[in-house]
């Protein structure tokens, strides 16, 4: 069940113009430079500068509360980092080339590394240094001064958005739970592009440019990959591209395309998740010191230990109960394929299936971290918004306003429904797994009492 | 609507009548008498000592805060009372812990870059809040497994 919201004439008018992208990218870009400025030139205290209060509070808390599960993969649209980039690959800012055409090197990237592996590494490396780098304006600026580099450099070298589809850490997550949002761009009648050979979609036009993100959007069947930019609504000539109000998580519902490295995104995020539960908001000071003692003996042992967790137990440990549900149903797997028919799956398409509950769960349990820092701490936004660099200036009169926490006594009553919510969700969608490949309910048995081990794990750290 | 069908609204009915019961039913559970708790608790950067402060239900808590280093404060989520310290200059605060369950204590000054991160809890007990939202999580996964398990 879907609605083409694109098909609203004002809708339309919107998407297919290019104004309303570019003026949001315009603020967020602004914003980004003086994040970056007030990060190196302002004052150390994290939670009187612009740069830490704004990226690590506000933005994070739009991201994980409000963008993620109800526009997908939207920010990225408007994301400040590949801006300049793609303006210099475009040599445009607004208006498209004639043919969609790109000034890059027009290098490919390459072809093992056409995943999500990258993002997952990367943003694994951030959380090894994420105490430090929430904490400390300066490496908070110089980090994402980094990433507006490798992405200008990345823009020349390669073709088109290379390093939001392959490198951005924030990408790679953001993507995977775009699946939930209750929007997607999608194409109306696959007739009508089995019959256009021209794919301008793909290749650019005169209309706009090809899919930044190497999407066919005839092949597209998640949100993954599509930050809903609109160029394929732009290029499409037979006009057979929507923009969808839909069934949130419709995206997973289906088996097609699993990859292995989304699913340790899935993974991995789940156990960032717990590591920044019990460092970040536990009440363990020396684990906190350890954290951002970056380069020290303990912050080494930290960092295996983080990174034991993420990569190897959390997985391991997911991996098990699925192949212990694939022991229980006595029967091999086999995926249900068009028409119903079934096809013999492999072990690994399995665990990648199995996986992608985790979306609904990890989403979930994002929100309720994100909710147990941001309301408690929104009251800094006020200051740092009249005073960016801590120099003692009131542009808006709100430098003195104190800290007042928002609701504090309300956020365990937010936490517990999202996580009920998230985990009923992963449990539907393991008894559907199961059934796509021909097993029997009692095989989604062990990966649904991971995702309660793990809610009532979250709910020890949170509530007890 | 088909047999199937009718079973799943049933049983995710049900289900989600029992999370109700578990999070909201009330349960009368006598705790031990109420009494005065005196509590020093230390701050330094960035975090107190002890990290875990533990009560009963109807406890009137005294804390004393005692800042080591720099200036610190302590707020407590949920009952939104608050005092702070400098060294050699403790502080003091004084609540009826009426409310049961887990809260977070926060440092209300400003005193490093972990600041936001310097926290520990207050634990009044019984803790009911944990122990139904873990039934209400438990019962929510047999119910969900229940109401959508196709033989």
């Amino acid at each position: 069940m879907r609605w083409a919201i694109s098909e609203v004439p004002f809708v339309k008018r919107l998407l297919l113009g290019r104004w309303l992208h570019w003026s949001i990218t315009a603020v967020t870009l602004a914003v980004f430079v003086v994040v970056i400025l007030t990060g190196i030139f302002g004052t150390p205290a994290g939670n009187h500068n612009f740069g830490i209060v704004y990226v690590w509070l506000v933005w994070w808390a739009l991201l994980k509360i409000v963008l993620i599960p109800f526009l997908g993969r939207f920010w990225c649209s408007v994301c400040p980092i590949p801006a300049p980039g793609e303006w210099l690959q475009r040599r445009a800012m607004i208006q498209p080339r004639p043919g969609g055409r790109l000034y890059t090197l027009g290098r490919k990237w390459p072809k093992f590394l056409r995943n999500i592996w990258a993002q997952n590494f990367g943003f694994l490396a951030v959380a090894l240094f994420s105490a430090l780098i929430l904490t400390s304006p300066l490496v908070t600026g110089l980090v994402l001064l980094a990433f507006i580099l490798v992405s200008l450099v990345t823009s020349l070298v390669f073709e088109r958005r290379t390093f939001c589809r392959y490198l951005c850490p924030i990408g790679g997550f953001v993507g995977v739970y775009s699946q939930m949002a209750p929007v997607a761009v999608r194409i109306k009648d696959p007739a009508v592009c089995a019959g256009h050979k021209e794919k301008t979609c793909y290749i650019g036009s005169d209309a706009g440019y090809g899919c930044p993100y190497f999407n066919v959007p005839s092949k597209m069947v998640d949100n993954t990959y599509c930050s809903m930019c609109g160029e394929c609504l732009r290029t499409c000539p037979k006009d057979n591209i929507a923009f969808y109000v839909r069934q949130p998580g419709a995206d997973l519902l289906h088996t097609k395309g699993r990859r292995l490295d989304e699913a340790f995104n899935g993974l991995m995020m789940l156990g960032a998740a717990f590591v920044y539960s019990v460092v970040l908001i536990g009440p363990y000071g020396w684990l906190k010191a350890t954290a951002r003692a970056v380069g020290t003996p303990g912050w080494f042992v930290y960092a295996g230990v983080l990174l034991i967790f993420n990569a190897v137990a959390v997985p391991g440990l997911f991996w098990l109960c699925v192949r212990l549900g694939q022991a229980l149903s006595r029967k091999p797997a086999a995926r249900t394929g068009a028409g119903g028919a079934r096809t013999p799956g492999r072990r690994d398409s399995l665990f990648a299936d199995y996986a992608a509950i985790l979306v609904p769960l990890g989403l979930a349990i994002w929100v309720a971290f994100t909710l147990s820092f941001t309301l408690i701490n929104l009251s800094y936004a006020w200051p740092a918004l009249s005073d960016p660099f801590g120099w003692g200036w009131n542009l808006f009169g709100t430098a003195q306003m104190a800290w007042t926490p928002y609701v504090s006594g309300l956020i365990p009553y937010l936490q517990v429904p999202l996580l009920l919510a998230g985990l009923v969700g992963a449990i539907a969608l393991a008894l559907r797994t199961a059934r796509q490949h021909g097993q029997p309910a009692w095989s989604a048995v062990p990966v649904s009492l991971f995702c309660l081990a793990a809610v009532v794990g979250l709910l020890t750290l949170y509530l007890a | 609507m088909s047999r199937f069908a009718s079973r799943r609204w049933v049983l995710g009915a049900v289900t989600l009548g029992l999370v109700l019961v578990a999070l909201l039913a009330p349960v009368p559970l006598a705790g031990p008498a109420p009494q005065e708790r005196h509590i020093s608790v230390n701050a330094r950067t960035f975090e107190f000592d002890p990290s875990i402060v533990r009560v009963n239900r109807g406890d009137t808590v005294l804390i004393k805060l005692q800042a080591e280093d720099v200036v610190h404060g302590l707020y407590v989520d949920g009952y939104d009372v608050s005092t702070q310290a400098e060294p050699g200059r403790p502080g003091e605060l004084r609540f009826v812990a009426d409310r049961a369950g887990a809260f977070h204590i926060r440092c209300a000054v400003p005193c490093g870059n972990l600041h936001p991160f310097m926290i520990g809890k207050l634990v009044v007990g019984p803790n009911l809040t944990w122990l139904r939202a873990v039934a209400a999580s438990v019962i929510a996964a047999v119910g969900a497994l229940a109401a959508l398990w196709r033989p």
